[in-house]
């Protein structure tokens, strides 16, 4: 197993490498440089040179690029992701604790995504062609078709609006239910049926039928039998997903006001703030590398099929 | 009424069986009317080329036939509980205490992400309600009591790292757990390598023996049957067409099937110019209704003799001997006529 980690973390070398080429290069698909657009008309056209050529001094912009590129490597090993044109600070600064509430929407709403997700798709599969089952996966359909933002306004709508029992901008860690849930409910849809349909699946195998034959119970099959198998595809499913949640939390945290790296990432792009912006895609990127490691680890974890060694 | 042996105690008694699959017009009646009886430690072969339904028979005695199919009629007594009549709760606690089955494919029955010794612990920890420990250990002392090498290392593998042959092993360790009185073998050699398939068997022969285990073993190979078996069976469109000890089963068969079934077959010492015959046709549909013996459209003696009862009315049971009978028409006809050898092979 170890070995494994280590050969999965070894691959993801080059694709570190490649993230960091990619956000650097983002500079040189901006027409003129950041400093040249910092001063342009502002100063007179002696002192806006002169600042100019001190401040393309500063940041190496007068280096090849491939120097550049080391430097800008050099400097986040040393945790510096540059500092905020707009926020007057460094960017680490402003970007750590909202990283931090972005992990936090991000895990509850997996969270609730799951439990719902997890307990519809098994129940609907055990009482399959029900009331029960033709409720969840019509429901189910309603969510997969939805996107997470338009729910968001629905439930505030709901919540906050007509049953006042959350207030419409909510402090403090009450103002993480509503997108938690908007995210959430919205993901358990797609969880649900992939859950469903893995489980019927599953329940029609051959290894459940000689289960069946030794006197398992109909639970004992359900659980320790069909559904170690079922999770196999469902954590593939899930492990997209967090993709999903993190790029919805852009838009929902954008609406609910929860201050997340996602919400920084929409103001960042609107106050043309480049610093930030490159080390928000950095940051996500490094972020969904992990979750994708993580997921392959638990997948190789819970199916003994996947080969540890080559 | 099949003549069975009588052993001193009948532990399954079926009697009138019936099976059916899909609904509507047409059903298809793949169990229709069986009587069968297996005695306290015998080993009943029941032989029958695919689609005959004896795999049908054999998931409708333990109840496990899923919808579309259904138990339409007649009767199972398990050592005389009536197994229609249990409920999911006693299903549950009969099947693998009283009774288990194997299958053909051993690999797709063992459960691909649990260790093997977890699946054959299993049963001793839910049903004798062992702990973790002596579970795993008695599971150990299964998997070398049917011959697996290295059982303690074996048992922490995963099926996918096993041969066929070893699954098949596992799968009869995790079938004799409990130690049922009766075990069913759903063609168990089928799927494996011929020189596996004879080890197979002895085991099971052997395990049966050890544990005083009832065996029906369901296959097409008459092999198997000669190896193993007391008495054997041969069904035929969902029904029993001739029963009877296992010599005369298989030296000198009464139905026209039965003997056909026995000529298909390949055996060694055959004389050079004989050339293995089939069966010409095919089984017939089971949705359709079949008022007399269904295999008369293919029967070669019918045609010989010229017999109209054939097509129009089920033949019933016609004792050869003691424990021997056949359902055919064509018994009761002089035994000179009948005994006219069909293996001489008339057909060039």
């Amino acid at each position: 197993m170890a070995q494994y980690v280590v050969r999965r973390l070894l691959l993801l070398v080059p694709v570190v490498i490649g993230i960091l080429l990619i956000t650097f290069l983002m500079k040189a698909l901006i027409p003129t440089d950041a400093v040249t657009a910092m001063y342009q008309g502002q100063l007179s056209e002696k002192e806006a040179a002169q600042a100019i050529a001190t401040l393309r001094a500063k940041y190496h912009l007068d280096l090849p690029w491939y120097q550049q590129f080391f430097i800008y490597v050099g400097d986040l090993m040393q945790g510096d992701f540059g500092e905020s044109i707009r926020l007057r600070k460094p960017v680490i600064d402003e970007i750590g604790y909202r990283y931090v509430n972005t992990i936090l929407l991000t895990a509850l709403s997996l969270v609730i995504a799951l439990v719902l997700g997890l307990t519809t798709g098994i129940l609907a599969a055990a009482r399959r062609n029900t009331w029960l089952d033709v409720t969840a996966t019509t429901v189910g359909l309603f969510g997969i078709s939805m996107p997470a933002f338009f729910f968001g306004l629905l439930l505030i709508l709901v919540f906050s609006v007509w049953l006042r029992i959350l207030p419409v901008v909510p402090h403090g860690w009450m103002a993480i239910i509503l997108p938690a849930f908007a995210l959430g409910i919205i993901e358990a849809a797609p969880l649900s049926q992939v859950a469903r349909s893995n489980m019927i699946d599953v329940m029609r195998r051959d290894y459940i039928l000689a289960a069946r034959a030794r006197g398992q119970s109909e639970m004992a099959l359900i659980f320790r039998h069909a559904l170690p198998n079922a999770l196999i595809v469902v954590l593939t499913v899930v492990g997209l997903q967090i993709g999903n949640l993190l790029g919805g939390a852009f838009i929902v945290e954008t609406i609910f006001s929860w201050h997340g790296i996602g919400e920084l990432a929409v103001n960042a792009i609107q106050w043309r703030d480049f610093a930030l912006t490159q080390a928000i895609i950095l940051i996500s990127a490094a972020t969904y590398l992990i979750i994708n490691l993580v997921a392959d680890i638990m997948y190789a974890w819970l199916d003994p099929r996947v080969e540890l060694v080559s | 009424m099949a003549a069975g042996i009588r052993s001193p105690h009948t532990l399954l008694d079926i009697k009138g069986l019936r099976t059916q699959f899909g609904s509507g017009r047409n059903p298809v009646n793949a169990v229709q009317g069986i009587d069968l009886q297996i005695g306290a430690g015998e080993i009943l072969g029941l032989v029958g080329e695919s689609g005959s339904g004896k795999s049908v028979l054999a998931l409708s005695i333990l109840r496990l036939i899923q919808s579309p199919g259904r138990i339409i009629g007649g009767s199972i007594l398990f050592d005389g509980k009536d197994v229609l009549a249990m409920s999911n709760r006693e299903l549950s606690g009969w099947r693998g205490r009283d009774i288990g089955i194997i299958f053909q494919q051993p690999q797709s029955c063992l459960n691909p992400v649990r260790r093997i010794g977890w699946q054959v612990a299993e049963p001793l920890r839910q049903q004798e309600k062992l702990s973790r420990k002596a579970a795993w250990d008695k599971a150990v002392t299964l998997l070398r009591s049917v011959g697996i090498p290295a059982p303690e290392e074996k048992a922490l593998a995963y099926p996918h790292q096993l041969s066929g042959g070893q699954a098949q092993r596992v799968m009869i360790a995790v079938a004799l757990a409990l130690r049922p009185r009766l075990l069913i073998a759903d063609e168990p050699t089928t799927a494996l390598d011929v020189t596996i398939q004879a080890q197979i068997l002895e085991l099971l022969r052997d395990s049966c023996r050890d544990f005083g285990t009832s065996l029906m073993l369901v296959t097409h190979d008459l092999g198997v049957v000669a190896r193993l078996a007391d008495r054997v069976a041969v069904m035929y469109a969902g029904r029993i067409v001739e029963e009877g000890p296992v010599a005369p089963m298989l030296t000198a068969p009464s139905h026209p099937y039965a003997r056909g079934l026995l000529d298909a077959a390949p055996r060694l010492g055959q004389m050079g110019g004989l050339r293995l015959r089939d069966i010409p046709g095919s089984i017939p549909d089971l949705s359709q209704p079949m008022p007399g013996c269904a295999f008369a459209p293919r029967c070669e003696l019918r045609a010989n003799l010229g017999l109209s009862a054939c097509l129009g009315e089920l033949p019933p049971f016609i004792p050869i001997s003691e424990h021997h009978a056949a359902r055919c028409w064509a018994l009761p006809q002089a035994d000179g006529i009948y005994s006219t050898p069909m293996t001489m092979g008339t057909r060039a």
